[in-house]
């Protein structure tokens, strides 16, 4: 039984586990395009332009993306992306081109350093306590305590 | 329960151990921001200790407010770009502002101070030319140099979010300070003040 049950919980807890691991951190983007011709005309680059653009922080705003974003710092973000891509640069050159002015904190999700270590084994950490107090409750005493009071007097009568 | 340390014990001191980590890590946290080694705002000052950015040329604006032919500037509408920055012999405060911008008259009175001890440099951010000469003309005039970026690109390139903000600029182009809010006297003693003093012993100017 005792075994049953917490191998139960173990796979329940794997199987959690895995469903949470699709959910990479893009989120669909409400866009705050105005202007038709902010865009790129080649859709494929557009879409690409967007992908980057979720990823940076609007540091007006600081909770929205540069794509979500009405600033309007975060329309010139939005057209440097832009022309870099018709440039013909990378992903990995316009985020280190957005680092080196703005510093990591333009990325929404933070790069892993001294500092966001800790921030980053937060699930692992919150599992780990999480198994802990589950092996606590689920797991009981194999002989229950005896709740019956003459039963602790011995028998002299 | 096997003797003193049993397993009871360990997991009664766990609590214990957790606090202790915890408290020896925010000790160390609070310490550091007190003396400096600590600063969670280094994230958005990537620039610190860097060269200026290469921005392009911006155009000076007379205090007219009427432009002169590009290049025709001799004083404060001379224009302002990387080479002219890294050319100076001391250190340069510059100073990114507009006339549409609250603050930036607040700190007008600080930026007229600090004119006294070294040149202020302004980059209008998004602004029209007659506005900022207007503006400057009515809230006092600290600048040596006034100069606009009417589409913020230089701005994205020094890495502004939004006005006020303003950097510490030494000879040969090193970026020492960038603060973003409005200057005040508090501002410039405890921050500005110490790293010129620190440059002066090292002979840098």
């Amino acid at each position: 039984m005792k075994n049953f049950r917490s191998s139960a919980l173990l796979s329940f807890f794997l199987l959690a586990l895995l469903a949470g691991l699709p959910c990479w951190p893009v989120a669909p983007i409400a866009l705050a395009v105005t202007e038709p011709q902010e865009l790129l005309a080649d859709p494929r680059l557009e879409s690409e332009a967007e992908r980057i653009g979720a990823q940076l922080r609007c540091l007006v705003c600081q909770n929205e993306s540069i794509e979500e974003s009405e600033a309007p710092l975060a329309r010139d973000l939005r057209r440097a992306v832009r022309e870099q891509l018709r440039e013909g640069r990378s992903e990995k050159q316009i985020m280190a081109w957005m680092q080196a002015r703005y510093g990591d904190f333009i990325r929404l999700t933070p790069p892993f350093s001294r500092l966001t270590a800790l921030l980053w084994a937060t699930p692992l950490l919150a599992l780990m306590g999480g198994l802990f107090l589950a092996r606590r409750f689920w797991t009981r005493p194999a002989e229950p305590p005896t709740l019956d009071p003459l039963a602790e007097q011995g028998d002299d009568d | 329960m096997r003797g003193p340390l049993g397993r009871r014990h360990l997991l009664a001191l766990l609590p214990v151990l957790a606090f202790l980590l915890l408290g020896s890590g925010f000790w160390r946290m609070l310490h550091g921001l007190h003396n400096g080694q600590f600063d969670p705002h280094a994230v958005m000052t990537p620039q610190l200790g860097k060269d200026v950015p290469s921005f392009p040329a911006l155009a000076g604006i007379p205090l007219s407010g009427t432009p002169t032919v590009q290049g025709a500037g001799t004083g404060i509408d001379t224009g302002i770009d990387a080479a002219a920055l890294q050319g100076q012999t001391g250190p340069v405060l510059v100073n990114f502002m507009a006339s549409w911008c609250i603050p930036c008259v607040a700190e007008m009175s600080q930026l007229k101070a600090i004119s006294q001890v070294l040149p202020v440099w302004g980059i209008a951010y998004k602004d029209r030319v007659p506005r900022v000469a207007a503006f400057v003309r009515r809230n006092g005039q600290p600048y040596a140099r006034l100069a606009t970026d009417p589409d913020g690109r230089a701005a994205v390139e020094w890495g502004v979010t939004g006005v006020p903000e303003s950097f510490l600029v030494m000879p040969g182009g090193q970026i020492l300070w960038h603060g973003t809010s409005a200057l005040d006297e508090a501002t410039f003693r405890r921050e500005i003040l110490p790293l010129l003093m620190q440059a002066r012993k090292e002979g840098r100017w």
